[in-house]
């Protein structure tokens, strides 16, 4: 269950637009259901207190909207889970919104459920699903309500947390957390473990369900460029659907590649994929790989640090000793 | 029927102010190594995109090297150093995705050492041609 | 769709040994574009060339792909043929037959085969080359040196005998630099200062030259040929064009305990003062610490003694902005600080004293009229130590010190030890050291001097701390080749400390966009050929910013800096190499990572107005590309993640194209 409440959020919001300081909201509302929670504008309190939620399924990152929205007039307030700050950090050293037309409120996070997890446990028939402590209360269509340990229904990421500190805000509501020592990497390591046979049929396997829907770069607040190389006519890979196995692992790459030390793992990519495919993977090997060969770097903790293909130092490792290969 | 003997495609990105001119000497003291190798000439070895490695394995290449002045030498000062960064990472998520790592090379090789490039391209095309083909990271449309 | 012609060369049976030049020139007619297609013996011979312009006169040629030697070889020569025949000289690409095939392949069918994809590979790049042109800029004829010590100096000098306008900026009140403090330069003995002085006299006369004393670089704007410097004058509170240098007023201020950093604050000086009496400009400046007058409102006796009327105590700084067209670095170096070092008692004896201050002990005009006394009771010392490699040449671990050699200290230690010798005979001298560098002309022997004709002690070994005890110092060191541990008393210890870059260059070095080392000393364009040029188009490097130099190779140094700005400067306009980098404005993120990877500096951002919909106007940051300043590595294309940033002449469109044409 969260700590703060809808309530609470609404009560600064009011607060903050009664005082001019902001003149409309970036928050969540629900979609078809109460599990599917999705990024909204509210221009009024009004509006807010007929749509405005916040629960456990919250958990769209704001930052990449500020590319858009603080090029408006007047100033957005927006809420930041102590992950979506980083994001918001990176934003601001690669100049992609103007900081003056933002106002930040971090809020603290107890962690999202992902409801995918909770479908495979009670089969099919979800009617609705509340929180109460670590305990999750599942209506069923078939089977009444359920008990689920929260813990068990967390989104992967959230059980990998590795950050309940804001790197970045106006004003904090609620207290900040600290920087978690989190096992983020273990899946990573546990396919470095994998022979090159193995892990190429377990990416080809992953890869291969991919539709090419392009939620994970449209969610992805790193992917902000103003005309994505996949849409480029001129960049030499542009494709709206992949046309073969290759260009499914092409497009994963290259926009792994291109995030690479830009990405705060905020594992959006993997929340939004809907063919579940574990797509943080991909970005944690490059921030794995940075930090053994370069040492520590977490992208937006620093406003305006130099991510580590932007910089080099002269004992960098050399390219045939960052290869694994086959152990 | 008969078996065509298996000649893999490699293409070899060289920077213009140390490898390719290691390349040129290379031939002129008549080093020879396998015609299997094309040289595309770039300013420095930090034009190169990863985008065109992938590109080349698209289009049906066995092997992809990368030429560049040693580190510390570059024409540009620090080209090759964001060009090391860059395939280190690269080569290393080519390898978590199962392709073979032989497949990937980055050598620096100066202006003086033709017989280094000409070795080099020996040892590369002698372990690509024991890979056999690239079947992995292939764009089977783009095949014959 | 390009008209492309295809000209293979023979050259003589260089390539026809191996490559069937008849089948390559075939093969090519047949690929898209090619609408002639011929071979012949030398292509580079006046025939060939010919050939070549008929035919794109003949054929309405839009683009030449020659299969030929190495582009290194013969490019340039078929893009001069191309332009005499009225097509853009980068219409013109080589395919590398000789070096890269016909010289390494023996087997005509295998070195045939190549050349025909090498020939296709080109042909693909050219289809999509378009014209470019290279960019011209004009070049203001006037140089900036920063700093001005020797290398300032001489630099300045030099340029200004070539018959351009030099200006100095030096933050001190006078130019002249450490090597004013010297009292002798090695390994001839003479005066530092009869050697440097007339060179400030040549400067201060010479009419194309302009001294900014007392000031310092605000800030830079511009690239190579078009600076644009704003420089701050320091108040000085003396009106410099009315003081007549007399020094009446720095003998009557009643301010006497001012430190005085020309003798490293081992006398006192007025607060109004004349650095030395060589100083150039020679006129007077208040210390605004120190003087009574800007301070309280009362005194004012410097004013009332100066019959020139020169004091201003109401003067402001003053900011000039003026335009050059090369900018040189000569900020110099100074000794480390002594503070990390206390195993050698340098804060707790008066008479432990590093060798700057020794050359100052030693000098005439020193603060001891150059009689060599101990500093705590001006009682001649009979026992001097001189510890080599104080700070320099550290481990990298260590906290403390300097990685790199100072190379300085070994001849200048010597140096001190023979004029100790020479002067006070009575006066016994020991030399710790690692080891003893003396590469440099007339060095070695003046070093062997020292010990077999002086009589100077050397001892192999460091010094691990010295005591004070009583008036004396107890220095404990090791002898490694007698294997011993010794303790020997001394009246004087002097440590050869470290140097390093001023404090002033890392700033500079952020306004000019130069790029430095790890210890803060300039980089250069290349370490062996480009010595003197930073790799920031326009920028320059005399003396020891650079790296430790001594007087001689400083001298070369700023020498051959002034030989590279002359160059620049005697040019009307500056004609860039068109193969740089091109931001398409559209897809710029603003993101600044191009920025960041550029080793020139080259790149810029500018906030510009777009059209955004429904007829409003977006202001969004982009990249703009300095096309003077950029020397097309195109490290910032792979850099920028949105493709934005392309270089012309090897666009990621053409790259790919030969990709696709080998891969075929």
């Amino acid at each position: 269950m969260q700590k703060i409440t809808r309530e609470m959020l609404i009560e600064k919001a009011a607060a903050l637009i009664a005082e001019g300081k902001v003149n409309r909201v970036l928050g969540w509302k629900n979609g078809e259901f109460s599990y599917d929670v999705t990024p909204a504008l509210f221009e009024s309190v009004e509006e807010m207190q007929k749509d405005f939620v916040f629960g456990d399924f919250c958990g769209a990152n704001f930052s990449k909207y500020l590319v858009k929205e603080a090029k408006k007039d007047g100033a957005v307030l927006v809420f930041l889970k102590p992950c979506d700050t980083y994001s918001f950090n990176q934003l601001l050293t690669e100049h992609r919104f103007d900081r003056e037309k933002v106002y930040a409120v971090g809020i603290p996070c107890e962690g999202m459920i992902d409801v995918n997890k909770i479908k495979l446990s009670i089969g099919d028939g979800l009617l609705s699903i509340a929180s109460e402590g670590d305990t999750v209360k599942v209506e069923t269509l078939y089977d009444g309500v359920k008990e689920l340990n929260r813990n068990e229904v967390l989104s992967e990421r959230c059980l990998n947390c590795k950050s309940k500190k804001h790197v970045a805000y106006d004003e904090l509501i609620g207290e900040d957390g600290e920087v978690i020592d989190s096992n983020r990497f273990d899946e990573v390591e546990k396919l470095e473990k994998m022979s090159a046979d193995e892990r190429f049929a377990f990416w080809q396997n992953e890869l291969s369900k991919c539709i090419r829907c392009n939620a994970c770069r449209d969610v992805c607040p790193a992917c902000t460029c103003e005309k994505c190389v996949f849409d480029n006519p001129n960049s030499g890979v542009e494709n709206k659907a992949a046309a073969n196995s290759f260009e499914e692992r092409m497009f994963h790459i290259i926009r792994a590649f291109h995030v690479a030390g830009r990405c705060t793992d905020c594992g959006e990519c993997s929340r939004v994929c809907p063919q579940h495919i574990p797509l943080h993977l991909l970005n944690r090997k490059f921030i794995k790989d940075i930090n053994s060969f370069y040492g520590d770097y977490q992208a937006g903790e620093e406003v305006g640090s130099r991510a580590p293909l932007v910089n080099y130092t002269k004992e960098d490792i050399e390219p045939c000793d960052a290869v694994k290969g086959d152990e | 029927m008969q078996v065509k003997e298996y000649k893999p495609k490699i293409v070899a990105f060289c920077c213009n102010w140390c490898s390719y001119a290691g390349a040129d000497l290379a031939g002129s003291n008549r080093l020879s190594y396998p015609a299997e190798v094309k040289v595309i000439r770039v300013p420095c070895s930090c034009r190169v995109n990863p985008m065109f490695i992938l590109r080349a394995f698209q289009r049906g290449a066995d092997g992809v090297i990368l030429c560049g002045c040693h580190p510390g030498d570059c024409h540009y000062t620090s080209g090759n150093y964001y060009t090391r960064r860059r395939m280190a990472l690269l080569f290393s998520m080519l390898d978590y995705l199962g392709i073979e790592k032989e497949r990937t090379r980055v050598e620096w090789v100066s202006a003086a050492e033709g017989a280094k490039f000409a070795a080099t391209m020996n040892d590369f095309v002698a372990t690509v041609t024991a890979l056999g083909e690239n079947k992995r990271l292939e764009d089977l449309r783009c095949k014959k | 769709m390009q008209r492309i012609g295809v000209f293979v060369c023979w050259c003589g049976s260089n390539i026809a040994g191996t490559v069937d030049v008849q089948k390559v020139s075939e093969a090519l007619a047949k690929e898209p574009g090619v609408v002639h297609s011929v071979n012949y013996q030398y292509m580079c011979s006046q025939a060939g060339q010919e050939m070549i312009k008929n035919a794109i006169k003949e054929h309405k040629l839009t683009g030449i792909v020659v299969c030929s030697c190495s582009p290194r070889m013969h490019e340039a020569t078929f893009r001069k043929t191309a332009q005499a025949a009225g097509i853009n000289p980068y219409m013109v690409e080589i395919a590398n037959i000789r070096e890269q095939c016909s010289w390494i392949h023996k087997d005509m069918a295998e070195g045939t085969e190549k050349a025909i994809v090498l020939g296709r590979t080109a042909i693909a790049k050219v289809q999509l080359n378009a014209p470019l042109k290279p960019g011209e800029s004009p070049v203001t004829k006037r140089a900036l040196v920063i700093g001005g010590g020797i290398a300032g100096i001489q630099t300045a000098l030099d340029i200004a005998d070539a018959g351009f306008e030099v200006d100095i900026v030096e933050t001190k009140p006078t130019i002249g630099g450490k090597m004013a403090q010297l009292d002798k330069t090695f390994p001839t003995l003479d005066c530092a200062a009869c050697i440097l002085t007339p060179k400030m006299v040549d400067v201060a006369q010479h009419e194309k030259i302009k001294i900014y004393s007392y000031s310092e670089v605000e800030s830079v704007k511009g690239f190579v040929g078009n600076f644009e410097v704003t420089i701050k004058k320091k108040a000085r509170f003396v009106k410099e064009d009315v003081c007549t240098g007399c020094g009446l007023c720095t003998e009557k201020c009643p301010q006497k305990k001012v430190p005085n950093e020309f003798n490293l604050g081992m006398d006192n000086r007025r607060a109004i003062y004349i650095p030395f009496a060589q100083a150039v400009p020679k006129v007077a400046t208040i210390d605004a610490n120190y003087c009574t007058m800007l301070k309280t409102g009362k005194c004012g006796v410097c004013s009332k003694v100066c019959t020139a009327k020169a004091i201003d105590y109401t003067q402001k700084d003053e900011f000039i902005t003026e335009k050059y067209g090369a900018i040189v670095a000569a900020t110099g170096f100074n000794p480390i600080s002594m503070d990390k070092f206390d195993e050698f008692a340098y804060s707790q004896s008066k008479d432990v004293i590093t060798s700057l201050e020794f050359e100052r002990l030693m000098n005439a005009a020193g603060p001891t009229a150059g009689k060599l006394v101990r500093p705590s009771d001006g009682v001649h010392p009979h026992k001097i130590v001189f510890v080599q490699c104080v700070g320099s040449r550290c481990s990298s671990c260590a906290e403390k010190g300097k990685e790199y050699c100072s190379k300085i200290c070994c001849m200048y230690t010597a140096k001190h030890a023979m004029l100790t010798r020479d002067k006070y005979p009575d006066t016994d001298v020991t030399v710790f050291y690692i080891d003893v560098r003396t590469p440099g002309k007339q060095f070695d022997e003046f070093y062997r001097r020292a010990v077999e004709d002086y009589g100077v002690h050397y001892i192999k070994g460091m010094v691990g701390k010295v005591s004070p005890e009583g008036n004396k110092l107890i220095v404990q060191g090791s002898d490694l080749i007698a294997n011993k541990q010794l303790k020997i008393e001394a009246d004087l210890v002097v440590l050869a400390a470290a140097i390093e870059p001023d404090k002033s260059a890392r700033p500079l070095a952020t306004m000019l966009t130069a790029s430095m080392d790890t210890n803060d000393f300039f980089t250069e364009a290349h370490p062996k050929l480009r010595p003197v040029e930073s790799p920031t188009a326009g920028i320059f490097l005399s003396g020891a910013c650079q790296g430790p130099k001594d007087i001689p190779e400083t001298v070369s140094q700023a020498g051959a800096a002034a030989a590279k700005v002359i160059g620049l400067l005697a040019k009307d306009k500056l004609v860039g190499n068109p193969c740089v980098a091109h931001s398409d404005e559209m897809m710029c993120n603003g993101c600044s990572s191009c920025e960041k990877v550029c080793p020139y500096g080259a790149i810029t951002y500018e906030n510009k107005e777009f059209r955004g919909p429904n007829r409003t106007t977006l202001i969004r940051r982009v990249a703009q590309v300095n096309e003077a300043v950029c020397q097309g590595c195109g490290c910032c294309t792979v850099a920028c993640p949105s493709g934005a940033m392309d270089l012309k002449g090897f666009a990621s469109k053409q790259i790919m194209a030969e990709v696709d044409a080998i891969c075929k």
